[in-house]
Order: structure tokens, then C-alpha cells, then sequence
């Protein structure tokens, strides 16, 4: 066990490091510069500028350098936000983004496991037609259609909830939901495939003939198996929360990472750029890393790196 | 009911509506189980023997299915009509039940252990720690080497022969008084197969249980059976002791049977003879006897009546037009006389 966290921790390294010379090389390749907006400034103060923040270097010297400063933990200070390191910035922006990120998917894994078993329980009946339904729809609009439709109809129109900003719980509802859809939407479609699967399987008979209860026998039986592929959707969905919530967070004006990520981007503040992609992709390889360990305790078949215990 | 049966099945009708109409999978089954008896239920695929043993234990999906007709009696309650609560306590307590496929009937993601423990818990009302320890003793009883690491192992790190042990620890933990096992031996190597039939026989003494064994395996029945129910297309064609139905079969399907079965005492150049044609669709069962179509001692009156249930001695029954007194005489296919059983 101890050698394939390891080893995995090796390869999660690597995938960091073709993550960021790709982007580094790429941010690079992007016409224009940080400093193309700014007419007003003198061509003399401009080179100082460039010279202060090292881009005036060839780009293999500057890519040496940024990885140096990398492993010392230093991703820079912003060009944008003068004088505030990346680091800074990231920590300011993450709480939010960090909230609205589990609140989608505890909603989404919640509801779509609930929606999930009651129409396979309830196969062909209304609630199962009505899940159906539901889960193709969600599944297929886009989360910021969803979002601008929910901020337009419930929070312009009917005013019930704020159309954005960050201000308390009750301005973290509409991008949740916006956000949790998807994973309701997939999560229930899988969950329903599956645990018809597993009610159709011989153990099922078995609990049954030790004189279980339905219901019993479903909670103990079924759940866990109807279980595992979800949990192999869950990462990629999960991946797909963070990188929706860049668009979400943006059509909400939630001070989010992913607003502070596309507004970097933009403006080409490079620094920014590259500390955020890091964070982002770091998070997604752990997250993926956790899903392969979730996999293995939920099905003792798999157990990590096929170590017996 | 007698008080020595533990089981009567009278006249059972099940039936399952599908798409295409009334599938009528039981037709009228009617036998009885006495304690400590081993039952043989034979027939081939789709006769209607698994549905009859998982009605017993109510295990069939209502809906589709529907009991049709009949009752199935045990301790004097017909267990057709049990509230399902009550059912579920005489499931696994009293009637307990081993599947066919070893590798299919495990919950693949809860240990051994705790899927013995559960049936104990649930009707013995035991403690953790002592449904361990009876879940402990029981896979000594049936044989697994080191129950004590092996009983928090996951079914995928047993064999195929272990696992049915464990399945018949699962089933006869609570004692149960009578045992269904639906083909328990079918998915099994042949050798495991034996060992598997010396257990069950071994605990059905020590644990004084009943067993109803549903098979296709005429080489099984002959070796675990004290009756043999045969069934074809829903309906008992003939009932009898091992003897009887090995020794002297009186219907021609059961000698259709015994003649498709290869045998150790006929040369190696005997053809095995089997039973041409297939049977009935039961969503149109044939108002006479199902069998005529492919029996070749049919008379006319077969394929428009249904033969009565006859007496032919005190234990074998026989539904079949040539059991009539009027019927001409038909000799037993001379190379199935006395031998079939040896």
C-alpha cells in the first residue's frame, strides 16, 4: 500500500510537471503581452517593467527560472494586482470557490443517488418516467445556460434569491444548483442502471432467502454494488464541477478562482495564469487519486494495487 | 395435513404475464415432503421445477408472477397466502434455500462472515460476537480450512467449491427444517460435485433436515434421493421412491429420461436415446397431455385429455392414459428393466 501511494504520488508529479511546461509554453505562445493595452505608457518604462519581471529573457531562461522559484514555493506576484503574490491571491479566491464546489457535489451525489434508486425501485412508474426525463435534460444543458436561466427567472423575475455576488449562504444557491445538475443528472442515470442491475442478481435472492427485508436487503446489499460505477463517473464529474464552476462563478460574479483564473487570461497576467492552472490541475490529480482509493474500499475486489491484504 | 410431512404442495398453479400473454409456468403440482426425507424434483430446462421451489419460498417477482391456484402448506400455514412480514420469518429459519450458481449468489462486497451473520441475527436475535462464533462453527461444518481467517474474506478469494460451502453454512445456519437446494451441484466441477452432495447429505443427518433438491442430474438423484418428483411442461408426470422410478418407470417421459442418460453397465457402443422434439409453449399448453406430442406410445385420446393422477403402488404415482385399464399394453424399453439405477 505504502508503495503504490508512491509510486502513484511519482506519477501524479510527473503529470504535474507536462502540465506545466504545456501551459507555460502555450501561455507564452498567445499573441500580445501583458503590457500590449497600456498606449500610455513610454517605451523606456515599458522594457523596465518587462526587465522587472524577467520577461525580457529568452523564454528557456525564464521557464528555468519559473520552475526554480516553483520548487521554493514561489509562484510570483501578480502583474495585475501590483506587489500581491499569486499565492495570496489564490488563498483569497479558493474559499469561495472551495464552498461552492462541495455544496454541488454533496447536493448533486446527494439527490442523484436518491432520484437514481427510487426509479429503479419504482421501474416504469411515473417518478421513474419523470427521473428520466430529468436526467436527459440535465445532462444535456449546458451549466451556463442553467445558470443564466436560474439568475434570469428566479433571481431577476421572481427575486428571490440575489442574482450574484458573495455575501452569505443564501448567494451560494443558485450557482450550487447551476453546478449540481450535472451530477444529479449523471449520477441518477447511473445509479438507476446499475442498481436494476444488481436487483436482478442472484445474491439478491440469496439476502432474500435469508428472510431480509426489502428494504434490508436493498440498503445492504444492493446500495454498495450499485455503488461502484458511480464512483467511477464521479471523478471526471467532479473535474467537470471545477472547470464549470470558471464559467459559473463568472456569470454569478462569485470573487471565485475561477473568475480570477478567465480575468487572468484575458488580460495575460502570466503569473496568474500559471499559479492557478497548477492549483487547478493539482486538485484534479488528487481528485482523481482519491476516487481510485474510494473505488478500492467500496469493492474489495479491487484492492489497491493488488496488494492481499 | 399428515404430521409427518413438513410440505405439501397441492394442485399449484403459477403463472407469469409477460408481453405475449399468460405465461403458465406451474400447472398443477402436487407433492409432499416428509421430515427428513430427501425430494428429487427432475425435469429438463423450463419444466417448471425452479418455480415451483422459489414459490415455496415465495421468491418469485409478483408481479409478473401471480399464484394461479393451490396452496403450499407448511406447519399448517399455506404460504401462498402469508402476510409477506411473516414470510420473511420463516425465510431462511425455516425453509432456507442454495441456489445454483456459487459464483453468482454471494454479495461479492460483504465478507463471508457477515453474510452468515445475518440470517443468525436476524432470526436468532444474537449478538455480533455470537453470531461470529455460530458463523465460525458453521464453516467448520461445512468444511472450509481456517474458518478463522477465512471468515473475513471477500467471496472473490474463495474457490468455486468453497464458495457453496459457504452458501450452505449461509442457508443451514439457523437450523432450518427444510432445505431447498435449486441445482446446487450443476455449476460445479465434478469432483467438487460429489463432495458437495457428501456434505449435504452428512449435515441433512446431523442437522435432521428435510431437502427438496431441484435437478436435471439424474446421477445426483440417484445417489442423495429418497423420492423423485418428475416434472414436465408445469405438471408432475410421475411420482415414485428412488427405486420405483429408477427400477420400473411407468411414464413414458421417465423413460424417455432414463433412456437420453448414459450408463456404466450398457457397452460403449449403446446410442443414447433422447426424447425427440421439444416441449410445449406454455403460453398455449396443449389441453391434453403436454407429453403426446413427443411420446411415442401417444393414442388419440392423449392430445385431448389430460390422463387423471393414478396410483400404481402405495408411493407411485403416475399421470399417464397408458396407466387405463383400457389402454393396450406397452412393455418398458426392455434395456431400462431394473437396471437404470445401478
Amino acid at each position: 500500500m505504502g508503495r503504490y501511494v508512491l509510486q502513484r504520488m511519482m506519477y501524479m508529479l510527473i503529470t504535474l510537471w507536462v502540465i506545466i511546461t504545456l501551459t507555460f509554453f502555450l501561455m507564452h505562445s498567445m499573441p500580445g503581452s501583458p503590457l500590449q493595452h497600456e498606449d500610455k505608457i513610454p517605451v523606456e518604462l515599458k522594457e523596465q517593467i518587462l526587465k522587472q519581471y524577467g520577461l525580457d529573457q529568452p523564454l528557456p531562461v525564464q521557464y528555468v527560472k519559473f520552475l526554480g522559484n516553483l520548487f521554493q514555493g514561489d509562484l510570483g506576484t501578480s502583474f495585475k494586482y501590483d506587489g500581491r503574490s499569486v499565492t495570496e491571491l489564490i488563498l483569497q479566491g479558493f474559499p469561495a470557490s472551495l464552498q461552492l464546489g462541495l455544496q454541488a457535489t454533496a447536493v448533486g451525489v446527494l439527490f442523484g443517488l436518491l432520484l437514481g434508486c427510487i426509479a429503479a425501485l419504482r421501474r416504469g412508474s411515473w417518478v421513474d418516467n419523470t427521473a428520466n426525463i430529468f436526467s436527459i435534460l440535465g445532462y444535456s444543458v449546458p451549466n451556463f445556460v442553467l445558470a443564466t436561466l436560474l439568475a434570469y427567472f428566479v433571481g431577476v423575475k421572481l427575486g428571490w434569491l440575489p442574482v450574484g455576488l458573495w455575501h452569505g449562504p443564501e448567494y451560494s444557491i443558485l450557482p450550487s444548483i447551476s453546478l449540481a445538475v450535472l451530477v444529479i443528472a449523471t449520477m441518477a442515470r447511473y445509479i438507476r442502471t446499475e442498481m436494476l442491475e444488481v436487483l436482478g442478481q442472484d445474491y439478491m435472492k440469496t439476502a432474500k432467502a435469508k428472510g431480509l427485508s426489502a428494504r434490508t436487503a436493498i440498503t445492504k446489499h444492493a446500495l454498495r454494488n450499485a455503488l461502484i460505477p458511480a464512483v467511477t463517473v464521479l471523478g471526471p464529474l467532479v473535474i467537470n464541477l471545477i472547470t464549470g464552476s470558471l464559467v459559473v462563478e463568472r456569470i454569478f460574479a462569485i470573487p471565485g478562482m475561477g473568475w480570477m483564473f478567465v480575468d487572468s487570461i484575458q488580460i495575460q497576467d502570466y503569473t496568474v495564469i500559471m499559479g492557478v492552472t497548477i492549483f487547478y490541475s493539482a486538485l484534479i490529480i488528487v481528485t482523481m487519486f482519491l476516487v481510485d482509493v474510494l473505488y478500492g474500499i467500496i469493492d474489495p475486489r479491487i484492492r489497491i494495487g493488488g496488494v492481499k491484504e | 395435513m399428515d404430521r409427518n410431512n413438513v410440505l405439501e404442495v397441492k394442485d399449484l398453479h403459477v403463472s407469469f404475464h409477460t408481453y405475449n400473454g399468460e405465461v403458465q409456468a406451474v400447472r398443477g403440482v402436487s407433492f409432499e415432503e416428509k421430515k427428513g426425507e430427501t425430494v428429487a424434483v427432475v425435469g429438463e430446462s423450463g419444466c417448471g421445477k425452479s418455480v415451483t421451489s422459489q414459490s415455496i419460498m415465495r421468491l418469485i417477482p409478483q408481479p409478473p408472477g401471480v399464484f394461479k391456484h393451490g396452496e403450499i402448506l407448511f406447519e399448517g400455514n399455506d404460504l401462498t397466502k402469508l402476510p409477506e412480514k411473516q414470510m420473511e420469518g420463516i425465510r431462511g429459519k425455516d425453509i432456507a434455500m442454495i441456489f445454483q450458481d456459487p459464483m453468482t449468489s454471494l454479495n461479492p462486497t460483504m465478507t463471508i462472515g457477515k453474510q452468515i451473520m445475518e440470517g443468525l441475527v436476524k432470526h436468532r436475535k444474537l449478538g455480533r460476537a455470537e453470531a461470529k462464533e455460530k458463523a465460525l462453527e458453521m464453516l467448520r461444518l461445512v468444511g472450509i480450512p481456517s474458518p478463522g481467517s477465512r471468515i473475513d474474506q471477500y467471496p472473490h478469494q474463495f474457490s468455486g467449491g468453497m464458495r457453496q460451502r459457504a452458501m450452505i453454512a449461509i442457508a443451514l445456519a439457523c437450523a432450518p427444517k427444510l432445505l431447498i437446494a435449486d441445482e446446487p451441484t450443476t455449476a460445479l466441477d465434478v469432483t467438487i460435485q460429489a463432495q458437495i452432495l457428501d456434505l449435504m447429505n452428512d449435515l441433512k443427518e446431523k442437522m435432521d433436515t428435510s431437502i427438496i433438491l431441484i435437478t436435471h442430474d439424474l446421477g445426483v438423484v440417484a445417489e442423495t434421493a429418497d423420492r423423485v418428483v418428475v416434472m414436465y411442461a408445469g405438471k408432475v408426470v410421475e411420482t415414485g421412491t428412488v427405486e420405483e422410478i429408477f427400477n420400473r418407470p411407468r411414464h413414458p417421459y421417465t423413460w424417455g429420461l432414463m433412456g437420453s442418460m448414459p450408463r456404466m453397465d450398457l457397452s460403449r457402443d449403446t446410442e443414447l436415446t433422447p426424447i425427440l422434439g421439444a416441449p410445449p409453449n406454455l403460453l398455449s399448453p396443449p389441453k391434453g397431455c403436454p407429453f403426446a406430442s413427443r411420446c411415442p406410445h401417444a393414442m388419440k385420446v392423449c392430445k385431448e385429455q389430460m390422463p387423471e393422477t393414478t396410483d400404481a403402488s402405495g408411493t407411485q404415482r403416475v399421470a399417464c392414459w397408458l396407466e387405463h385399464p383400457m389402454a393396450p399394453s406397452v412393455e418398458i424399453p426392455h434395456d431400462l428393466v431394473g437396471g437404470a439405477s445401478k
